[in-house]
């Protein structure tokens, strides 16, 4: 192989071409990517996915209905109409018929009404707005407990942090579904003795079922947000980082804050998300078995339930609350699928 | 005829390849324009920091290179394959067989859920004729060559019962099962401990000489190489800024990457008030690679030309060349002198 | 090996023990006890009953006897079916559930994992993305809707199926379906998801440098690893299967074991809630244990533990 130079010779060069470049010239030609921090980042990615955006307008759109709309909506859930039994959507009754001919205007009953004369639109948004209550509650009691729970046993560590999570590792081979019957069953009573007691008739307000619901899940669920926070505190508790952050002298305080919430916060976010449309799942599952809210409180489950005996005349009954529960379930799953994406990849297997 | 081509006499020939990552953010350039040879039975080391297209450059010879990348131009000649047009199924045939390849990682290398046996016998049987026994029996062979004793139990045992270094010997035993006429090592003690960093390239290079295979080694330890490599190839953001003999690139560096990473290497023999020189700055970002030298923002000797124009090649003997400026400005300048003296006349 | 597995026996057992003794507990907690809603018995019948039952016993007494006795299978009388045994119940209700079930299990296995590989294969195309709005699909939306919307178009509409019983393989198709649906999609999401992550080791780099063939690279290396999340999800998956679902038996009245939990709780039949939760209990525990030990002989890595 031969020397060969051919470019220099190629190209039109000047002396001054040679001359040391300023820093200036250096530094125009480094392009740093903007840098940006975990919430605006995570938002950021959030927002690009189309999927979890709809379905958050859809969720929102659905508590509108839920906790706005039957503020003012001319009908109550527990009214019944007299002589309007089992219309169909945009029927009216006999009664009502007469008085809008006497020049009275009345508004609709968008889905019909139910057996008993009651507005079927209105029992259904009550519904959602029990669903989406008994969902979202559920949520943050079990966010509360489970990384109450979690983090004490991840910073006490040694022989505590054992025998909790032993506790744990027991309620979690606990069949749930069978214990949570069993409880809502065994609590309906207690708690109807109790709400009949001076100061706790509040609890005849919620209706007895939906507290024994949230016992049950106070009692049950919090099992797997305990693990996960535990073991996020403890592999902080671990990392590099935080002991590089101890050994500069940060303060335990704001070790916690800066580090511990920011790494743990995004994953806390994802399982509550998560968690809602499970719960959800289960209020319409305890509900549809007839172990849910109390009569005349109508929620989804129970909704579907009294109308399956109705399936061959009235199937819009069936259909409309089941339509209804399964987009509120699927939106928060997807939401919570767009959320961990976005906030917590690592999490993604 | 053929046999007189240039290409037969080289084990691997590159010509101008280049290859890109076609990422949802844009086309990332991997490598723009890489050439190099190699002859048979030759060690290369191919010098460089992460993302500088070393590893790249040593997948695509086996046709490994990773969705989604492709080879966009150039030609790439292995032991009389053109592996720009092979298809997956002839290139099934030449991987594991002439050509091998040792990872990085010997810790998540190996399949946890096989033996050592299995995953060792699975290449014998896959590329010769050996029964089951016959690849038992070659595999314990292959033990003994790798220096693990009690290969009749190894062979049992599960990757994890394994330490890191064992496992690099497996991986090393699975490597030369066909025997290879080319064994890529990608970064290979990286993973392990420094003492048993030592052993495993020793062992290489014992390897090598009672076999014969050619080595490429990538790594971004000039220690290494300078103890193993006869050619070494300094890549920078997907080019070879520098190509020559160890002894060229260690006592006359011409590319000012290559100062720089020779001297923050520390040294034994260093005088007190020597210290370690970092070079500073990060390397480019390869979405939008900037019109000049990728190293001009870096480096301490830019010119205004770096900074505008790809410096050319500039050949300095039949082996050494770099790409750098600041050759070309002796040169433009002597060549200028004798323009002007040709204008004075 | 030996001391794991012998620490998840006893768990196992503690745990068995806790539900028994949480259902014994909440069962004695509910006040007014099984006879109260059945008016017009005088004091003194009641009492005989109780006497019957030995619910006059003082409560640890009780409890002592009805561990000692449910560790040999024996649950005690039915309090609304007269003169059967809880246990002879079960055992007559129990293989019901576990036909249908099991035809479930297999299903969901058989559709869930080739489908999951698939779809990992086919990432980013259309293929993939259907798929994934189906399992996603299959996870939101709840048995009882899945059970009435089949039960409507195929039963009532369409004519086609057979809504009631269990008595051709006609029967099986729409419970079937509906108890499938969950752990379909989501075996399908996990096998997606863990075949993804498999296919991103380093040892299926390994596998392909060899040489190997995609075929081998994918069901030698990649399957038996993305397989394993599965397995572990598996224990679950057919314990709460093979006992049948509430919702599936209620609806399509098959008469299984769920069925007769669900009336035993609306009919307030105590010994017969309590022999239920145990049984089911414990046959959920032993699923685990069985999985766990599987799990070590498909993973050996486990055999450190």
């Amino acid at each position: 192989m031969t020397k060969k130079n051919p470019l220099s010779l190629q190209m039109k060069l000047n002396p001054e071409d040679f001359l040391p470049a300023t820093n200036e010239e250096k530094e125009s030609l480094v392009v740093m990517r903007e840098s940006v921090g975990f919430w605006r980042d995570g938002l950021r990615r959030l927002r690009k996915n189309k999927v979890a955006m709809t379905c958050l307008i859809v969720i929102l759109i659905i508590m509108i209905f839920a906790f706005i709309v039957p503020s003012f909506y001319p009908y109550t859930y527990s009214q019944q109409i007299q002589g309007a039994n089992n219309l169909k959507p945009f029927e009216f009754s006999a009664g009502e018929q007469a008085r809008i001919e006497a020049g009275e205007k009345l508004f609709p009953h968008i889905f019909g009404t139910d057996k008993m004369g009651r507005d079927y639109a209105i029992r259904v948004m009550m519904g959602s707005r029990i669903s989406l209550l008994v969902g979202m509650v559920a949520a943050v009691i079990i966010l509360i407990i489970g990384s109450i729970y979690g983090s004490i046993a991840a910073f006490a560590g040694g022989w505590v942090d054992l025998e909790m999570m032993r506790i744990v590792d027991i309620i979690y081979t606990i069949p749930d579904i069978l214990l949570i019957v069993l409880l809502s069953f065994a609590l309906k009573e207690p708690l109807r003795a109790l709400a009949s007691m001076k100061g706790f008739h509040w609890l005849s307000v919620l209706g007895e079922n939906l507290v024994s619901i949230f016992v049950v899940f106070a009692l049950l669920y919090w099992v797997g947000m305990a693990r996960m926070v535990r073991s996020q505190i403890l592999q902080l508790k671990e990392s590099e980082y935080v002991t590089a952050a101890r050994a500069l002298g940060a303060s335990g305080g704001r070790i916690i804050r800066k580090h511990l919430l920011t790494n743990c916060i995004g994953t806390l976010i994802v399982i509550t998300t998560l968690q809602i449309p499970s719960s959800i799942f289960t209020e319409s599952f305890l509900s549809f078995l007839g172990l849910g809210v109390a009569v005349p409180m109508p929620s989804l489950g129970s909704l579907a339930s009294e109308a399956i005996n109705g399936i061959n005349t009235y199937p819009h009954l069936l259909f409309i609350p089941s339509i209804v529960i399964s987009l509120i379930i699927l939106s928060f799953n997807l939401l919570g699928d767009g959320l961990r994406d976005a906030f917590d990849p690592k999490l993604k297997n | 005829m053929a046999e007189e081509t240039r290409d037969n006499k080289y084990l691997v020939d590159i010509e101008h390849e280049r290859l890109s990552f076609f990422t949802p953010a844009g086309e990332v350039k991997a490598l723009n324009d890489v050439s190099f040879k190699m002859k048979e039975g030759e060690v290369l080391g191919i010098v460089g920091e992460s993302g500088s297209g070393k590893s790249v450059t040593a997948y695509s010879l086996m046709g490994l290179t990773a969705y989604p990348g492709r080879l966009i131009g150039g030609t790439i000649e292995f032991n009389g394959h053109h592996i720009n047009d092979m298809t997956e199924a002839e290139f099934r045939q030449i991987r594991g067989n002439e050509v091998s390849i040792i990872f990085q990682d010997p810790m998540t290398s190996l399949n946890p859920v096989y033996t050592v046996g299995n995953q060792i016998e699975e290449v014998i049987r896959l590329h010769t004729n050996k029964n089951k026994a016959e690849a038992r029996e070659r595999a314990k062979e292959l033990l003994t060559l790798v220096g693990i004793n009690e290969p009749e139990k190894r062979l049992k045992q599960y990757p994890h019962e394994l330490s890191g270094g064992m496992r690099q010997r497996v991986m090393i035993a699975i490597a030369l099962a066909c025997e290879p006429k080319l064994l890529i090592a990608d970064e290979p003690t990286t993973a392990l401990d420094v003492t048993i960093q030592a052993q495993i390239l020793e062992l290489m290079m014992e390897l090598r000489d009672k076999l014969g295979m050619a080595i490429i080694m990538i790594t971004h330890d000039l220690g290494i190489v300078a103890s193993m490599c006869e050619k070494i190839a300094v890549m920078y953001a997907g080019r070879i800024v520098e190509y020559g003999t160890t002894d060229d690139i260690f006592y006359n560096p011409r590319h000012e990457y290559t100062k720089g990473l020779i001297k923050s290497i520390p040294r034994l023999d260093a005088k007190d008030h020597e210290r370690l020189v970092p070079i500073e700055g990060t390397p480019v970002d390869m979405l939008n690679p900037p019109a000049g030298c990728p190293f001009a923002p870096r480096c301490d000797s830019c010119m205004k030309i770096c900074l505008r124009e790809m410096p050319p090649v500039t050949y300095f003997s039949d082996v050494h060349y770099t790409q750098c400026w600041l050759n070309q400005k002796a040169e433009f300048e002597a060549g200028s002198m004798t323009g002007k003296e040709a204008a004075d006349e | 090996m030996a001391r794991y597995l012998l620490k998840r026996v006893v768990l196992a057992v503690v745990t068995i023990w806790a539900v028994a003794t949480i259902t014994f507990c909440l069962m004695n907690m509910v006040p007014g006890g099984p006879f109260l809603s059945e008016k017009a018995i005088s004091p003194a019948a009641t009492a005989a009953l109780e006497a019957k039952y030995g619910l006059d016993k003082p409560f640890g007494e009780r409890y002592v006897t009805y561990i000692k006795d449910a560790c040999h299978g024996d649950f005690g009388l039915s309090l609304k079916q007269r003169g059967r045994t809880v246990m002879s119940i079960i055992s007559a209700k129990f293989p019901v559930s576990a036909k249908v079930g099991g035809v479930a299990v297999l299903v969901s296995l058989l559709l869930g994992v080739p489908l999951g590989v698939f779809a990992a294969f086919k990432r980013g195309t259309a293929v993939d993305s259907t798929l994934s709005v189906l399992a996603t699909l299959g996870i939101a939306v709840p048995s009882f809707v899945i059970c009435t919307v089949l039960m409507y178009f195929f039963g009532v509409k369409l004519g086609l199926l057979p809504t009631l019983g269990l008595n051709s393989w006609k029967h099986y198709i729409m419970p079937v379906f509906a108890l499938a649906a969950y752990p379909t999609s989501y075996i399908m999401r996990l096998m997606r998801s863990s075949m993804l992550d498999v296919l991103g080791q380093d040892y299926m780099r390994t596998a392909r440098a060899k040489g190997l063939s995609q075929k081998i690279s994918l069901f030698k290396h990649a399957l038996r690893n993305a397989i394993l999340p599965v397995i572990t999800y598996l224990g679950p998956m057919i314990a709460y299967t093979l006992v049948g679902s509430f919702i599936v038996e209620k609806i399509f009245t098959i008469p299984g074991l769920g069925g007769e939990f669900i009336k035993a709780i609306n009919g307030r039949d105590y010994t017969m809630i309590m022999g239920t939760t145990i049984f089911l209990a414990t046959f959920m525990v032993i699923m685990l244990l069985i999985v766990d030990i599987v799990y070590t002989i498909v993973d050996p890595r486990i055999k450190l533990k």
